[in-house]
C-alpha cells in the first residue's frame, strides 16, 4: 500500500490542504520542540546555580508560552485532520453516488451494494486518523530526527554520533522482523476472522439449531474453539510483539546509553549541565515518531484502505458526451439498427449487428437463452449501455441525440430483479408517478394483480417495504415493481421476464393486464419461458447477439 | 455503571490475571519515568564533578530501567491480550447461552438475521472492554499515585503540582472526551446507519431510480444525509482537536510549575539542586500513561453501548418456558391440532392470529395456503413451541404442548423453516445436524431422498464440499434440497415444511414439492406454501388469510 494514494490528492482538495498543513505542523512542531528543550535546559542549568525563581521566572514564563503554542497547534492540526478526512470521505461519497447515477447506471447485487457502504460511511473513522495521525506522524518521522541530529551535532557531536548509531538499528530490525512477523500476522487475522466467523455463523444458524435440537451442543463448541483460537494467537503475538518490544528497547537503550555518556563527561567538564540536558530531552525525540508511526499504521490503514475502494469505483472518465439534448418527437415507432454491444468485460460480442423495430400498439416478445442479451437490448433502450455500433431511433431521430431525461420519461421498466425501496408499498408503486393518487395505484395494482394480495397485508398499501421493513416473496416483490411499471403513463413499456416466480394463475392475469394496457404503447417483451406468447404480436429470438425473426407462434407454443 | 458491572459478570475476568496485567503495565510505565528521572539526576550529580565511583548506581539504575521499561511492556501486551481472548471467548459462551433460548423470537426473517448479525459484532466488541477500556485507566492509576508519592518524598510542592496535572490530564480531559462522545455518539451512529441503508440501496437500484426519474430525488436524501453525518464529524473534529490540545497544556504546564516550585526550593535550600532535573523530567515522563486515557475514554463509550444494546436484547423473556412436571409425549400415531390458538405479536408488520384451528391427523398431508403476512409462520413457530400461543392450545396426541418439554416437541416434530439454515461446513455435516449419530450411509438416503445425490456426487469433494456461508456456494434449489435431506435425516413422524419452495424457479418448485410429498408418504405433513398449485396435491388445505382460518 502507497503511504498516500496520488488519486487522492487529484480528487479531494481536502486532502491537499490537510496535507499541507501536516507539512507546517512537521516543521513548526520541530522548531517547537528545540526551543522547548533549550528552554528546559536554561531554567533547569540556572537554577542550578542557585538563583531563584526571580532569575529563571521569566524563562518558565516563555517555556508556558511556547507549550500554549504547541497545545494550539496540536490541536489545530488534530481538528484539520479529522475534519479532512470527514471531508475527504463525504467528496468520496458524493462523487461515487452521481457516477454511479449519472454515468452508465449499474446495479451492483447485495452483498457488493453493503460492503461499498460501508466502507463509503464507516471508513470515515479510520480515514481521520489517517489524515489526524498518520500523515502528520510520517511528515514528522521524516523531519524531527534529521533536525534533531543536526542540533545535536552542534551542541555535542559524540551523543549525536551515538544516536545515528542506533538509529538505523531501528529500520533495520523493523524489516527483519517485520519479515518474520509479517506470515504470521496475517495468520492471525485470519484466524480472528474465522473465529468471528464461526460465532456468526453459529448465531445466524440459531433458529435451525434449535429446531434440531442441537442449540446446547453448540455452546460447547463455542467454548472449544474460542480457547483453540487463544491459543494459537498467543502463540503468534510472542512473535509479533517482539518488533515494538525491540523498538522500544533500542529507544530507551540509546537514552540510557547518551545519559551515562554524557554523566561521565560532565566529569571531565568535557560538556556543559546545559548542553547535557538539551541532548537528554532530544534523544527520545528522536525515536518517538518512528514508533508513533508503527503504531499508528494498522487504524489508518483501514482508512486509505476505504478510500482506496471508493476511488475504484469512481470512474475517471470525462463525463458529458456531446449529447444535442433534443426535445422527443411524439414518435410511431423505436427502431435498432445493426446495434451492437461489446463489453470490455466479456469476450464475444452481445449484441452483433442487432436489428429490431417496436411500434406503438404493437407486443413484441424478445426470447432466447439466459446470457443471449435480451436484457441488453433494455439496457440499450434505456440508454444505460450505449452501442459501440449501430443506433437507436425513434421516427428517425436518433435517440443518442435527445434529452436523456425527457426520453427516460416516455419509458416504463419492469427489471429482471426489481428493487423494493424503503419506504410503502404506495411509494414503491408510485416511484415513477410521484404525483400518483391513491386511486391510480390501486388501479396500477389491480392490473398487475398485486392488489389482493397488498390489501390483505396488515397495513395495506401502506406497509413497509424494502430495509427494516416486510420481506415480500420473489413473486410478490415483481407484482409490485410490474405496478410500478404500469403506473407510469410511458409509451414504451420493457417488461423483463414478468412472469418469473408467478404461478400459471398469476401468470395468466399478467397476460391480460398486457393486452389492456398494450394499445397505443410499444411493449417490448422478455421472456424466457413461453407463457406470455400468446399476447405477443410477433416474437423475436436473440442468437448470437442478432434478431432472428421467428414469427407469430401459437399460443403456448 | 450497571452496563459495565453486568459485561464485567458476563465476561468474569480472572481477578489474578487482571492484577498481573496491571503490575506488568505498571512496572514499565515506572521504569519509564524512572529513566528519565535517574537520568536527570545523574547529569545533574555529574555536573558537581564527584569521583565516578559515587555514580555506579546511578549509572546501573539508569541501564536497568532502560531494559526493564521495553521487558515489562512486551509481558503486559501478551498478558493484557491473553486476558482480552479469555474475556472474549466468555462472552460468547455467556451471551450465546443468554440468546438461545429467544430465538427465533418475536422478530423474524431477514430482520432477525440482521438483527444477530450486530448481536455478534457488539459481543465482539466487548473484547475491548479490558484491552482498552479497563486495564489503561487502571495502569495509570497505579503509576500516578507511585509517582506523586516519590515526588512528595523529595519535594511536597512539586508533587502537589504534579497531581493536579495528572488530574486535569487523566481524569478531566478524559470525562470531557466521554462527555462529548456520550452526546454525540448516538447520534452519529444513527446518522451512519441511515446513510448506510441510503447507499446500498442507490448501489443496488441505480439503474431502476434512473429510470423512473426517481434519481434526483434519492441523490438530494444522500447529499442530505451526508451533509449531517459530515457537519456531526466537524464538530466531533473540533472536540478532539480541543482534548488532544488540552493533553499537550497539561503536560507542559505541570512541567513548568515544577521546575517554578523546584526553582524556589533550592534557592530556599529546601531541595537539592540535584533533584530539579530529576523531578521536571519524571513529571514529564509519567504523563505518558496518561495520554491515551482520552481515547480510552472514547473506547469504553463505545464498548459500553454495544453493552447496552446486549444486555437489552438478552435481558427479554424467554417466549417459552420448559413445565416444572413435563408430561411425555403419548405414544402411538400422533395427531397434531392447532386449537382457537390466538397469537399476539410484538411486531406489528404482520398479522397476529385469531381463533386458528388447524388438524394434522397422523399420515395425513395438509396445505397450509394464504398471501405473504397473513400468519402461516407464525403457526410453524406454535408447533414446534418456538412460543405458546396467547389463548387456545396445541396439541399433539392428547397432551397440551405447553405440558411438553421443548426439546421433546422437536423429537416429535421437525420443522424445516424457510430461515433453514446451512451452516458454514460441510454437506455432511450440515445434513449430520439432524442426527449426529447418522454415518454416511444415512446421510446418502437422506440426500436420495430429498434428490439431492444426484449433484452432489457430482461435485468432485461429494459429502466434503463446502457449502459456503448460508450455502452461499450452492445454487438455491441446491440449499433447498440438502436443508430437506436434513429433515429427512431427523425422521420425525410430523414435518412442517415452511415455504420449501420460496425464492425457487416454477419449474423447480413443481419437481421439489412432488418429491417431498412422494418421500413423505406415511408421515404427517404441513406444508406451508403460496403456490395454489401444491393444494391439488395434498388431502386437506386450510387456508389463513389475516391471520385467520377460512374454511373452502
Amino acid at each position: 500500500m502507497r503511504p498516500l494514494d496520488p488519486r487522492l490528492l487529484r480528487r479531494a482538495r481536502p486532502a491537499r490542504v490537510a496535507l499541507g498543513a501536516d507539512v507546517v505542523l512537521g516543521l513548526l512542531a520541530t522548531v517547537l520542540l528545540l526551543a522547548q528543550a533549550v528552554l528546559f535546559a536554561d531554567v533547569v542549568s540556572s537554577a542550578f546555580s542557585g538563583h531563584g525563581l526571580a532569575a529563571v521566572g521569566d524563562a518558565i514564563l516563555v517555556l508556558c508560552a511556547v507549550v500554549c503554542l504547541r497545545a494550539v497547534l496540536t490541536g489545530a492540526f488534530e481538528a484539520t485532520g479529522r475534519r479532512a478526512g470527514a471531508r475527504v470521505m463525504s467528496d468520496l461519497r458524493l462523487a461515487l453516488v452521481r457516477g454511479r447515477v449519472r454515468e452508465s447506471p449499474t446495479a451492483a447485487d447485495g452483498a457488493e451494494a453493503g460492503e461499498v457502504a460501508t466502507a463509503a460511511v464507516q471508513g470515515v473513522d479510520s480515514l481521520e486518523d489517517y489524515f489526524a495521525r498518520y500523515l502528520p506522524q510520517l511528515v514528522l518521522a521524516a523531519v524531527v530526527p534529521v533536525i534533531v541530529l543536526v542540533w545535536t551535532a552542534t551542541v555535542d557531536p559524540l551523543s549525536a554520533l551515538i544516536m545515528f548509531i542506533t538509529l538505523p538499528l531501528i529500520p533495520i530490525f523493523m524489516v527483519l522482523i517485520g519479515r518474520a512477523t509479517q506470515a504470521r500476522t496475517r495468520e492471525r487475522w485470519r484466524a480472528l476472522s474465522r473465529l468471528s466467523n464461526h460465532f456468526l455463523d453459529v448465531v445466524r444458524g440459531l433458529p435451525t439449531l434449535r429446531a434440531f435440537n442441537r442449540g446446547e451442543v453448540q455452546a460447547e463448541r463455542i467454548a472449544v474453539t474460542g480457547e483453540e483460537y487463544r491459543e494459537t494467537t498467543m502463540q503468534v503475538l510472542r512473535v509479533s510483539f517482539l518488533s515494538g518490544a525491540v523498538l522500544d528497547l533500542l529507544a530507551t537503550i540509546a537514552t540510557a546509553l547518551v545519559a551515562v555518556t554524557l554523566g561521565i563527561r560532565l566529569i571531565d567538564g568535557a560538556v556543559t549541565l546545559r548542553d547535557a540536558l538539551i541532548v537528554l530531552l532530544l534523544a527520545p525525540e528522536l525515536y518517538a515518531p518512528l514508533r508513533a508511526l508503527a503504531a499508528q499504521f494498522h487504524a489508518s490503514a483501514d482508512g486509505l484502505a476505504a478510500a482506496e475502494r471508493i476511488l475504484d469505483l469512481i470512474e475517471d472518465r470525462p463525463a458529458g458526451s456531446a449529447a444535442k439534448g433534443l426535445p422527443v418527437p411524439a414518435w410511431d415507432a423505436v427502431r435498432l439498427e445493426g446495434v451492437t454491444v461489446a463489453p470490455a468485460s466479456r469476450d464475444r460480442l452481445v449484441l452483433d449487428a442487432f436489428d429490431l423495430e417496436i411500434r406503438r400498439g404493437e407486443v413484441v416478445a424478445l426470447v432466447g437463452p439466459s446470457g443471449a442479451g435480451k436484457s441488453t437490448v433494455a439496457s440499450v433502450l434505456l440508454g444505460f449501455v450505449p452501442p459501440d455500433a449501430g443506433r437507436v431511433s425513434v421516427d428517425g431521430t436518433s435517440v443518442g441525440d435527445l434529452a436523456t431525461a425527457e426520453w427516460r420519461r416516455q419509458i416504463a421498466w419492469l427489471p429482471q430483479r426489481p428493487t423494493m425501496f424503503s419506504g410503502t408499498v404506495r411509494e414503491n408503486i408510485a416511484l415513477g408517478v410521484p404525483t400518483a393518487s391513491g386511486r391510480e395505484i390501486q388501479d396500477a395494482a389491480v392490473l398487475a394483480g398485486a392488489h389482493e394480495f397488498v390489501a390483505n397485508l396488515r397495513h395495506g398499501y401502506e406497509t413497509r417495504l424494502g430495509d427494516g421493513g416486510r420481506s415480500l416473496s420473489a413473486g410478490e416483490q415483481r407484482r409490485i415493481a410490474l405496478a410500478r411499471a404500469l403506473a407510469r403513463d410511458a409509451r414504451l413499456l420493457i417488461l423483463d421476464e414478468p412472469t418469473a416466480n408467478l404461478d400459471e394463475a398469476s401468470a395468466a392475469h399478467v397476460a391480460d393486464a398486457i393486452r389492456r394496457v398494450a394499445p397505443g404503447r410499444a411493449v417490448l417483451l422478455i421472456e424466457h419461458r413461453t407463457d406470455l406468447l400468446g399476447v405477443a404480436d410477433r416474437v423475436v429470438r436473440v442468437e448470437g447477439g442478432r434478431a432472428v425473426e421467428v414469427g407469430l407462434v401459437g399460443a403456448g407454443a | 455503571m450497571s452496563t459495565l458491572r453486568a459485561l464485567f459478570r458476563a465476561g468474569r475476568p480472572p481477578a489474578g490475571r487482571v492484577a498481573l496485567s496491571i503490575a506488568l503495565g505498571s512496572v514499565a510505565a515506572l521504569a519509564g519515568i524512572g529513566l528519565m528521572s535517574i537520568a536527570g539526576y545523574l547529569i545533574s550529580r555529574s555536573a558537581e564533578h564527584p569521583p565516578v565511583l559515587e555514580l555506579t548506581v546511578a549509572i546501573v539504575a539508569v541501564r536497568a530501567c532502560g531494559l526493564l521499561k521495553p521487558v515489562a511492556r512486551y509481558f503486559e501486551r501478551l498478558e493484557s491480550h491473553d486476558l482480552a481472548f479469555r474475556v472474549l471467548a466468555r462472552m460468547r459462551l455467556a451471551f450465546y447461552r443468554r440468546m438461545e433460548p429467544l430465538v427465533p423470537g418475536r422478530t423474524q426473517g431477514q430482520r432477525q438475521g440482521e438483527l444477530l448479525a450486530r448481536m455478534v459484532g457488539d459481543v465482539d466488541a466487548t473484547q475491548n472492554l479490558f484491552l482498552r477500556g479497563v486495564g489503561p485507566p487502571l495502569v495509570a492509576l497505579v503509576t500516578a499515585a507511585v509517582a506523586v508519592a516519590f515526588a512528595a518524598a523529595v519535594l511536597p510542592a512539586a508533587a502537589l503540582v504534579l497531581a493536579a496535572g495528572l488530574v486535569v490530564g487523566g481524569v478531566i480531559v478524559p470525562a470531557g472526551a466521554w462527555a462529548t462522545g456520550r452526546s454525540s455518539g448516538p447520534r452519529r451512529a444513527a446518522a451512519r446507519a441511515e446513510l448506510t441503508a441510503e447507499l446500498v440501496e442507490l448501489l443496488r437500484g441505480a439503474p431502476e431510480l434512473v429510470a423512473a426519474g426517481a434519481d434526483a430525488a434519492a441523490i438530494e436524501r444522500i447529499e442530505r444525509l451526508d451533509a449531517e453525518l459530515t457537519a456531526l464529524a466537524r464538530r466531533d473534529a473540533v472536540a478532539s482537536g480541543v482534548v488532544e490540545g488540552l493533553g499537550v497544556l497539561a503536560v507542559g504546564l505541570t512541567v513548568a510549575g515544577v521546575l517554578a516550585v523546584a526553582a524556589s526550593a533550592v534557592a530556599a535550600g529546601s531541595l537539592d539542586r540535584v533533584m530539579i532535573a530529576a523531578l521536571a523530567l519524571g513529571a514529564m515522563a509519567s504523563f505518558e500513561v496518561v495520554a491515551p486515557l482520552p481515547t480510552t475514554a472514547r473506547a469504553l463509550r463505545e464498548t459500553v453501548e454495544s453493552g447496552e444494546r446486549l444486555l437489552a436484547f438478552s435481558d427479554q423473556e424467554a417466549p417459552v418456558e420448559d413445565p416444572t412436571t413435563p408430561n411425555p409425549i403419548p405414544s402411538g400415531p400422533l395427531a397434531v391440532s392447532v386449537e382457537r390458538a390466538s397469537y399476539d405479536h410484538d411486531d406489528d408488520e404482520a398479522w397476529g392470529l385469531r381463533d386458528v384451528d388447524l388438524r394434522l391427523g397422523p399420515g395425513r398431508h395438509v396445505a397450509l395456503v394464504g398471501p405473504s403476512g397473513a400468519g402461516k409462520s407464525t403457526v410453524a413457530s406454535l408447533l414446534v413451541r418456538f412460543m405458546d400461543p396467547t389463548r387456545g392450545r396445541v396439541t399433539l396426541g392428547d397432551a397440551d404442548l405447553r405440558d411438553v418439554r421443548k426439546g421433546d416437541v422437536r423429537s416429535v416434530v421437525t420443522l424445516d423453516g424457510q430461515d433453514g439454515y446451512l451452516f458454514s461446513s460441510t454437506i455432511r455435516e450440515n445434513v449430520r445436524l439432524a442426527r449426529p449419530s447418522a454415518d454416511d450411509a444415512a446421510i446418502e438416503q437422506a440426500l436420495r431422498r430429498a434428490r439431492a445425490i444426484d449433484f452432489v456426487a457430482a461435485l468432485p469433494d461429494g459429502l466434503d464440499t463446502f457449502v459456503g456461508e448460508d450455502g452461499a456456494r450452492l445454487s438455491g434449489g441446491e440449499r433447498r434440497r440438502i436443508a430437506l435431506a436434513r429433515t429427512f435425516l431427523a425422521d420425525a413422524p410430523v414435518v412442517v415444511l415452511d415455504e420449501p419452495t420460496a425464492h425457487l424457479d416454477s419449474a423447480t418448485a413443481d419437481a421439489l414439492v412432488a418429491d417431498v410429498l412422494a418421500e413423505t408418504t406415511g408421515k404427517s405433513v404441513l406444508l406451508i406454501t403460496h403456490r395454489s398449485k401444491d393444494e391439488r396435491d395434498v388431502d386437506n388445505v386450510v387456508r389463513l388469510v389475516c391471520g385467520e382460518t377460512r374454511t373452502q
